[in-house]
């Protein structure tokens, strides 16, 4: 994709050059940071925040204990590492709860960030806590605003307050009344998108703000935003004092440039990012994980918790008995495919993987594959599954038939089917798997 | 108010931010290294992409010296003359009815608000306005199509959430030729433009519209936000892949954002601007056109 690369991917690059030398200069350092820079600019982030971290950086590379070091390549990575992880401010920060319920998070950003959509993922996310969350319709102005939070809301089976068209305050106060009539613990007031240089909706904002006196102010960034990010990051904040930010869209190429300049403009710190079209696409902001993604090192933590979360655990037990003991069906290979589809998106779940960068691309993972094995194999018979050997050609065409597959479809499942089974037989033997390292499934 | 009071109105905050900051440096000094430093700074800021500053500082660079310019007050209307020279290639033809526009973008760019706005436009210009509502991914957006078609007095063709939406396209192109219509708008679902399903989704719809409407002038139109960085040329590049566009709007530029990306997207896509998005209000949509895009920002 040429100039459209990720950032990870070039700056990936750019180290590439380095990682293994045994010596560096300072010429080769100062050449480095100047294409590291144009990396940070082409992913948007904000120029006068990529000139700092420049300087930062070069200042402790050209160390002398560093380039005498044994590797000073791997030493500048891991400079830039730190530094990355500085910038988007350390450690993960959690939502703060407030003492006496109801917690009040007030969302707020320009139109079109998706805050809405995001106030949905938030509910999702706080019922599955056990927490009792609430969603509070205050975007009066958008046609169809309130409707798409009820859908929402619904989505996320969690409560929804309306009260139509009238003043967003009084609708925030008699929302809030409610939350504690009802017991509700978190309420999650969504307001409308406005220009941070629109007066009298900042205004209102500031009103609702000092109504119900929000535990949370979250400012919902769009992460494909440019320059313009730490402007509106800044004038939200200087306006309402925000307590942090949601990252929207971060999924797919997006180079989040925004993600890198906020914390370190507004010192207000990133909470969560969405990640996805579907309700459950949110994720706590991690700084170090997100620098280790970014550098192409992968993720395996956030990989380890999704894994945890969404995959139910008796299921890959089961299978992980019958790959040992050999007695692998295509029962089981419908679990791990319906296992792996539930982790999300599978360019993202790459990203996590340290070094499947540049190695594995995007466009090699074909998620609609999938979904035509999976079709296949709900095509077959029990009996079929259960024993692989009965799926003659006469079979082949039946399930063919029955899933809108091709006889070329079927045959080139059975054959991954027993690429795997053969390997696993092989990992279970002793002697082949000293040559794996004495790893095993 | 007329056409270009609306335009400078809008872009107000767009020139105080970008116009001031080159005032500063178009001083009356003499053309320095400093100068060019700055200039990158601001078109950096500016949203350009480092690409695009390149050129466009190579370009002043050349021609201040072939025209033996010294001093930087005299370089302004060199870089304005840069800037229309590089836009007007993409300035649009008027558009010939019958015509279809399927509009496409990300999530959050403006799509079912240009098209309520283009909607409103059309049908106060007397033309007969079928609008498709082809996102039946995202929640309640027929709705917000439906209260833009009441506004505007317009059919508007839906079905209900999670329906194939080339099957609404096809609907409303037969509604279409039933009322001898003029303009079809079609609202697509904002999405992520990795995801090569939902890309899939997009040439299936123009596959009806070319089928069964091969007579109408067919626009591809990506809206991009103004805000958007770098980003919006690889969001351009990559529906250009699935459905070739034939136009660009930019909407939101009523804020501080300068959507310098415009000029580099003028420079490597053989796309027409269509729209300029100023403001909340139907007429706040405007026709492109270089100069005046131009001395708006400068």
């Amino acid at each position: 994709m040429g100039m459209f690369e990720s950032l990870g991917e070039r700056l990936n690059h750019i180290f590439s050059k380095l990682r293994n030398k045994g010596k560096l200069t300072e010429l080769e350092i100062k050449n480095a940071m100047r294409e590291v820079r144009i990396a940070l600019l082409e992913a948007d982030v904000n120029f006068m925040v990529a000139k700092d971290f420049i300087n930062k950086v070069s200042e402790k590379a050209v160390g002398e204990d560093i380039l005498k070091s044994l590797t000073p390549g791997q030493q500048v990575i891991k400079i830039v590492n730190e530094e990355l992880i500085a910038l988007m401010g350390s450690t993960n920060q959690k939502l703060e709860v407030a003492p006496k319920p109801p917690t009040i998070i007030m969302m707020c950003g320009l139109q079109g960030a998706g805050k809405t959509t995001m106030c949905g993922k938030l509910g999702f996310m706080l019922r599955k806590q056990g927490k009792k969350p609430m969603l509070v319709a205050c975007d009066v102005y958008r046609p169809a605003a309130i409707n798409q939070l009820k859908v929402v809301s619904q989505n996320a089976a969690v409560d929804f307050f309306e009260k139509g068209t009238i003043n967003p305050v009084k609708i925030a106060e008699e929302a809030i009344e409610l939350a504690k009539k009802k017991g509700i613990d978190t309420v999650i007031i969504d307001t409308a998108g406005r220009l941070q240089i629109n007066e009298e909706l900042m205004q209102e904002l500031e009103n609702i703000k000092n109504a119900v006196h929000p535990t949370e102010i979250l400012l919902t960034v769009d992460a494909m935003t440019g320059q313009e990010a730490v402007n509106v990051a800044k004038s939200f904040d200087e306006k309402l004092d925000i307590t942090g930010v949601i990252l929207t869209k971060l999924d797919g190429d997006t180079r989040g440039g925004a993600a890198l300049s906020i914390k370190a403009v507004t010192g207000k710190p990133i909470k969560f990012s969405g990640i996805g079209e579907k309700i459950g696409d949110i994720e706590p902001f991690h700084p170090e994980r997100m620098a280790s993604r970014i550098l192409g090192m992968g993720d395996v933590l956030t990989l380890i918790e999704k894994a945890q979360a969404s995959m139910d655990q008796e299921q890959i037990k089961k299978v992980e008995e019958n790959l040992r003991k050999n007695t692998f069906t295509f029962d089981d290979f419908l679990i791990q495919f319906e296992q792996l589809s539930k982790l999300g998106n599978l360019t993202d779940i790459l990203a996590m993987i340290p070094g499947a960068m540049g190695k594995i691309r995007p466009e090699d993972v074909d998620e609609s594959k999938i979904k035509v094995y999976k079709a296949i194999i709900q095509s077959m018979t029990p009996k079929e599954r259960a024993n692989p050997d009965l799926i003659k050609a006469g079979q082949r065409k039946r399930i063919a038939n029955g899933s809108g597959t091709t006889i070329q479809d079927v045959n080139s499942l059975i054959k991954q089917f027993e690429q795997v089974k053969l390997m696993m037989k092989n990992q279970n033997n002793p002697r082949l798997r000293k040559m794996f390292g004495g790893r095993r499934f | 108010m007329g056409f270009f009071s609306r335009l400078f109105e809008g872009m107000k905050k767009t020139k105080k931010s970008f116009g001031e900051k080159l005032k500063y440096i178009f001083t009356g000094n003499e053309i320095d290294e400093d100068f060019f430093e700055e200039l990158e700074y601001i078109l950096i800021s500016s949203d350009f992409g480092v690409e695009t500053t390149s050129y466009i500082i190579d370009e002043l660079r050349e021609r201040t010296k072939k025209e033996k310019i010294k001093k930087t007050a005299d370089c302004q209307n060199l870089l304005k003359t840069i800037l229309v020279e590089i836009l007007e290639e993409a300035a649009p033809e008027k558009l010939k009815c019958p015509c279809v526009i399927m509009v496409l973008g990300v999530n959050g760019v403006g799509k079912t608000t240009t098209i309520g706005k283009l909607a409103k436009k059309f049908s106060d210009e007397n033309k007969k306005v079928i609008l498709a509502a082809a996102d039946t991914f995202r929640a309640a957006a027929s709705d917000q199509l439906e209260v833009w078609a009441n506004r505007a007095k317009v059919k508007v063709v839906t079905n209900e959430h999670g329906v194939d939406p080339a099957a609404v396209v096809y609907d409303s192109i037969q509604s279409f030729k039933a009322k001898n219509a003029d303009i079809l708008l079609i609202d697509t679902a904002g999405r992520l433009h990795n995801k090569a399903n939902l890309m899939e989704e997009l040439r299936k719809i123009s596959r009806v519209v070319q089928k069964e409407l091969p007579e109408a002038e067919y626009h591809k139109m990506v809206i991009v936000d103004g805000t958007t960085g770098q980003n919006a040329l690889s969001q351009v590049e990559l529906f250009n892949e699935a459905v070739d566009l034939t136009d660009i709007s930019i909407t939101k530029l009523d804020g501080t954002s300068k959507g310098g990306f415009l000029v580099g997207l003028a420079k490597d896509f053989d796309l027409d601007i269509r729209y300029v998005g100023v403001g909340e209000s139907a007429e706040d949509l405007l026709e492109f056109n270089a100069k005046d895009f131009v001395d708006a920002i400068l």
